[in-house]
């Protein structure tokens, strides 16, 4: 028969996912010059990729460990979130946008 | 499991919690009794702490020892006065909410946790609790643009900051193959040769909390965020969660990192050279004098850093006496800014403080002891606290370092000195309104320590000789 070829997802496939995640998480904060929303997402981004990376190496090393630490990073997470939506209501409030190129009264 | 080890933080949660109900409960306005309440439940921790015996608890997650017991009590101490500075200023600006001190109080909880944690996980978590309440008492004058932004760059650059820790921490846990600080020292006392992927996720780690002390690189939330938030939040900032997170810096390099030393300790020289320079040279143009002490606290914690570079006793005892000084006399100055009011209103700048010499010659002494103690200038706590950081490095072989700390020294006296100047040569601007009382006696207070430090050095210096011992000699 032939023609597939199996292949296995290992270890190292997992990291790489969350490396990619990892570093479009950090770009979408650096890079974003539209809207906080979109920085608040680039963080649960960084997060996720921080779970996955979690998740694989409790795979590997068959330690449970990593699957405790990743539900905690979620319940964090959903705290940070709320927090930060908070922040950028009242910021909103205050100044009528959330535009990233506009939060710069503060410089020196 | 030997639960009652964790006593101060358990009594620090209950009390944090009945606290909060007692401030929600009353129909009217309930800042000042909570106030008071949440001092007295941080000093009553502090005295818990005291008494703590030694050991480690939850399964080997949380650690109590000489080191803990001497940053803790520090910690607290420095939120006890950074929530007696609020007290006046609030109220005047009309942010005298009680949520104010609770929110002060689960920062120092989170604080306690970070300097006993002793796993990768309990340190998130230390880290968060620290964080969260911060973020929100940066935005805590929530009419204010300003103090809004400040909260919102807070934000935004700490949740970077603890998504680079965290994906330091899962590449370490990845490669040693636990989270609990023991066991990754354990790991790495057998592996032979340093994996890349470790060297990564220690850097990472590393990153991840020189943001919270706000070490070059990784300052740059630190200008905007100190001159943004209201002055008492600035000068808690300043004080009590840069002891927590050295703390935490110390006993994770030290304890699950001491094998990889001569990896991490070209990270912290790089941070501990470049934070001094900055420190220097970035406040001599400020006009706002929140920002100038933002800055020079970036250079205090790259002095302190250098101690931490040098990796044995003496260099651990220097940024514990270092730590100790700079919290007494970063609070004292703070107290003289968060006093700066003219008719009512609160001024910032450093020319507003023209002529308080004449004005009110007693202020301007103690804001002048603690600039000059800053500088370094003997025989003032300042001089003593870069002495025994300097000494260190010098006989840790890190001839670099001291030179440049002491030319960054000189450099930033032209900026403490400045201040000096305009309050004693310039034309007055104008009557600053009288210090509230409770303003008055941290100046006092920390204006004693800083004069008298020369005289009685030695129980300071030998609580954190023992406190570097119980890290690094166990």
């Amino acid at each position: 028969m032939g023609g597939i070829t199996e292949m296995e997802i290992g270890l190292a496939h997992y990291l790489t996912v969350g490396a990619i995640l990892f570093v479009l998480g950090i770009f979408g904060i650096f890079l974003n010059r539209k809207n906080v929303i979109v920085i608040l997402m680039s963080v649960e981004l960084i997060l996720l990729s921080v779970n996955l990376n979690f998740v694989a190496f409790s795979a590997k090393l068959q330690d449970l460990t990593g699957q405790v630490f990743a539900l905690f990073v979620l319940t964090v997470a959903a705290a940070e979130a709320a927090i930060g939506l908070a922040i950028v209501v009242i910021y909103f409030r205050n100044r009528g946008s959330i535009e990233v190129e506009e939060i710069s009264t503060l410089k020196g | 499991m030997n639960w009652t080890l964790a006593l101060p933080e358990l009594v620090l949660a209950i009390g944090t919690l009945l606290i909060l109900v007692a401030g929600v409960l009353p129909k009217r306005e309930t800042y000042f009794p909570v106030c008071m309440a949440s001092i007295g439940a941080l000093l009553l921790t502090a005295v818990l702490v005291l008494a703590q015996g030694e050991g480690s608890a939850f399964g080997g997650q949380y650690i109590a020892d000489g080191f803990s017991r001497f940053m803790k009590v520090l910690a607290l101490l420095a939120a006890a006065v950074g929530l007696l500075l609020a007290l006046d200023f609030n109220e005047k600006e009309r942010i005298g909410r009680f949520e104010y001190p609770v929110l002060l109080l689960l920062a120092s909880l989170g604080m306690l946790v970070m300097i006993s944690a002793n796993d990768l996980l309990v340190l998130y978590m230390g880290i968060e609790l620290l964080s969260l309440p911060l973020y929100v008492i940066a935005a805590f004058d929530r009419d204010n643009g300003r103090s809004a932004e400040a909260g919102l760059k807070y934000f935004v650059l700490g949740a970077l900051a603890s998504g680079l820790m965290l994906y330091g921490s899962s590449l370490v846990y990845g490669f040693a193959g636990a989270t609990g600080f023991d066991q990754i020292a354990a790991a790495f006392n057998h592996q032979h040769g340093v994996s890349a992927g470790v060297v990564v996720g220690v850097v990472f780690v590393i990153a991840g909390l020189a943001f919270k002390v706000s070490a070059v690189p990784f300052h740059m939330w630190t200008p905007d965020v100190y001159e943004g938030a209201p002055t008492p939040v600035t000068a808690f900032f300043s004080a009590a969660p840069k002891v927590a997170a050295l703390a935490l810096l110390a006993r994770v390099l030290y304890d699950p990192f001491g094998d990889l030393a001569p990896q991490w300790q070209q990270v912290i020289i790089l941070m501990s050279l470049l934070s001094m320079v900055l420190g220097a040279f970035a406040a001599i143009g400020q006009q706002n004098i929140k920002r100038l002490m933002a800055y020079s606290s970036i250079g205090h914690v790259g002095y302190a850093l250098m101690g931490l570079a040098v990796a044995d006793t003496a260099g651990l005892r220097g940024l514990l006496i270092y730590m100790a000084i700079y919290v007494a006399m970063n609070l004292g100055a703070f107290a003289v800014l968060i006093a700066m009011r003219r008719q009512g209103k609160a001024v910032e700048t450093v020319a507003d403080l023209a002529g308080l010499g004449r004005t009110d010659p007693m202020r301007a002494a103690w804001m002048s002891i603690f600039m000059f103690s800053m500088a370094g200038i003997p025989p003032l706590a300042g001089f003593f606290g870069k002495l025994y950081v300097f000494l260190a490095a010098v006989q840790g072989g890190l001839w670099l370092l001291a030179v440049v700390g002491v030319l960054a020294s000189v450099v930033s006296a032209y900026y403490y000195l400045r201040i000096v100047k305009v309050m004693y040569f310039d034309e007055a601007a104008g009557r600053l309104d009288d210090a509230p009382a409770s303003l008055g006696v941290v100046m006092a207070a920390a204006g004693i320590f800083t004069l008298a430090f020369a005289l009685w050095p030695a129980p300071l210096v030998a609580a954190a000789q023992s406190a570097a011992m119980a890290l690094l000699g166990g």
